[in-house]
């Protein structure tokens, strides 16, 4: 019973949006996918991070349907990529994405509701919805690459998709965009659609996702959320003490941390020993007027995660 | 997938509109069948026929030229120009299938074609009718021949989408396309024509060269409507070959390779990776 089960492997998993096992992909003799297992719930926001041809388009397209696999298998919900089922449920973006530019943004998307099926949405309010509301009916050529990236935006709203795949949504978009951009996709995650961004832009995601995978070359060597991530990586935090005058030395002295300057001491623990930590500061009374607490950053994380040699 | 199929057609008419595709393909159109129908106007006395047949059947010959060109002009930029722009990867993560997208296209490429084909022929037509007179049968022979001239244009649609999937790149498909319409129009009849002179009247002549030339779609097209009316054959003297084989010969020909077309154009979209 059990060994069908596992045969069986996208019925397995009914509870996960999209379930990606062992997938690999050659490109002629090159593997540019190792064994890849990837799984996003509903309403989940995963961000794929890696550098340039570490294989995140590559796998995107391998969940889209659009490039076969050289092994293991992806389920959308429950149905195999490129199938019918599938493409009903899954929206994407595409990096740097295009459209025809003798085509407005209104047809543009009517074609795609067309396509998509169903009662055909209110195509005015989408646009409105992304900051399109004044370049509707203008042609897509007139458009800068910012509003094209927000149409792109605004096709992968309609039906109400399953997964939704999200390659660098961020490029060439200013930071105010951003804000809409991670506002829209929160939507979606809140409405139940699993969200899977691809992602260089390491500042931005940190905030934005329930769980960070990270590809270096074609192998996932990470996949969790953030602080487990930091513990893992045994990154330190950062504590900075600004003391009272003249009373650094003494912290210092106290702490077994580094006087920085007259007034402040800095003290770098690990996630499991930082309360501890910060217990003792604090009853060491008014000697102390501050504390700043820097976790460690995503860029840390990563280079760690991704560096040469590691695995 | 009936909706889907007209949702495309329907944008990928807008494209041609705007694009002024449709208005550049009916002036070429108008202005060749014109000039073809005053030129040719002359032997209308000598044979007996009215101006409308003489004019039908400089057309013929007018149209086996163009109307290919014209759709292989359109076609070949179909998959290739979309994978170049970056919006066909986009386009295939929808749920309209490829057999459908590929439909769609096919039903704006040739529903163009025909608007193109049916307003150059007819007013031409029209023209000489009024110039030189008209009868039931000459008429029928131009309905004749704008009908079947969308359909070798389709022909050539569908062929121009198997090498836009198969190309690299949208000037490889352009290239592809430029040699097609040469083979098929051009040097197919070249070739025959050296084979039957070579064979000087033996069997080849007599049996198989009917058979060979009615299988190119645009031999077929001549063929059908030469041996559809007696006067266009008389206006054209092609008369002889086209008696040699069987009335459904070129019909069936000129039906099957659009049909054959789109299986291979799907066939090699099919392993397109956008």
């Amino acid at each position: 019973m059990t060994d069908n089960a596992q045969n069986n492997a996208p019925g397995n998993a009914p509870d996960n949006a999209l379930t990606i096992r062992s997938v690999s992909k050659f490109r002629g003799k090159t593997q540019v996918l190792h064994d890849i297992d990837l799984c996003v719930a509903p309403g989940e926001r995963v961000a794929l991070l890696g550098h340039n041809g570490a294989g995140k388009s590559t796998l995107m397209k391998m969940i889209l349907g659009l490039t076969p696999l050289s092994g293991g298998n992806i389920a959308i919900g429950t149905a195999p990529p490129g199938s019918a089922a599938a493409r009903r449920d899954t929206a994407f973006l595409p990096e740097s994405v295009s459209f025809h530019p003798t085509l407005t943004g209104r047809e543009q998307l009517t074609l795609f509701a067309r396509l998509t099926g169903g009662r055909l949405p209110d195509i005015g309010a989408l646009l409105a919805r992304v900051g399109l509301a004044d370049a509707t009916d203008n042609r897509i050529a007139t458009y800068s690459k910012g509003m094209r990236q927000r149409l792109g935006l605004a096709q992968v709203l309609l039906g109400r998709p399953k997964v939704a795949l999200l390659d660098e949504p961020t490029s060439g978009l200013d930071p105010i965009s951003r804000q809409d951009l991670y506002t829209i996709i929160d939507e979606l995650a809140a409405q139940g659609t699993a969200v899977l961004i691809a992602s260089h832009a390491l500042t931005e995601v940190e905030a934005q996702t329930d769980r960070i995978a990270i590809l270096r070359k074609g192998v996932k060597v990470a996949d969790d959320t953030l602080s487990n991530l930091s513990r893992i990586a045994g990154l330190p935090t950062r504590l900075r003490i600004l003391a009272q005058d003249g009373q650094a030395e003494r912290i210092a002295q106290q702490t077994g941390g580094t006087r920085i300057n007259g007034a402040s001491v800095e003290i770098y623990c690990d996630a499991d020993s930082k309360m501890d930590e910060l217990r003792r500061i604090a009853a060491m009374g008014d000697v102390v007027s501050d504390i700043e607490m820097t976790p460690p950053r995503l860029e840390d994380l990563y280079r760690y995660y991704a560096r040469e040699g590691r695995i | 997938m009936i909706r889907r199929v007209f949702a495309i057609a329907g944008a990928e008419m807008l494209i041609l509109r705007r694009n002024w595709w449709l208005v550049m393909a009916t002036g070429i159109m108008v202005a060749f069948a014109l000039a073809l129908t005053f030129a040719g106007s002359s032997p209308t006395g000598t044979l007996g026929v009215d101006m409308l047949t003489v004019s039908v059947s400089s057309m013929t010959t007018l149209a086996v030229y163009l109307a290919p060109l014209l759709a292989l002009m359109m076609a070949f930029d179909t998959i290739a120009g979309e994978r170049d722009r970056g919006t066909l990867g986009l386009l295939l993560t929808y749920p309209a299938g490829r057999g459908e997208i590929l439909m769609g296209k096919f039903l704006a490429h040739v529903g163009a074609l025909g608007i193109a084909t049916g307003i150059g022929l007819g007013s031409a037509g029209v023209v000489a009718a009024l110039a030189g007179g008209a009868g039931a049968d000459s008429v029928i022979a131009l309905i004749r021949l704008i009908v079947t001239a969308t359909l070798l244009g389709a022909v050539f649609v569908v062929l121009g989408y198997a090498l836009s999937a198969l190309a690299k790149s949208p000037a490889a498909a352009a290239g592809l396309a430029a040699g097609l319409w040469l083979v098929f129009v051009v040097l197919f009849d070249l070739g025959l024509l050296g084979a039957v002179v070579m064979d000087g009247g033996g069997v080849f002549t007599q049996k198989i060269f009917p058979w060979i030339m009615v299988a190119n779609p645009a031999d077929a097209f001549r063929v059908w409507n030469i041996a559809a009316s007696d006067g266009v054959a008389m206006a054209s003297g092609m008369g002889g070959a086209a008696q040699m084989l069987p009335v459904w010969a070129a019909p069936v020909s000129l039906l099957l390779w659009p049909v054959l077309g789109f299986g291979l154009a799907r066939a090699a979209f099919k392993r397109v990776e956008p």
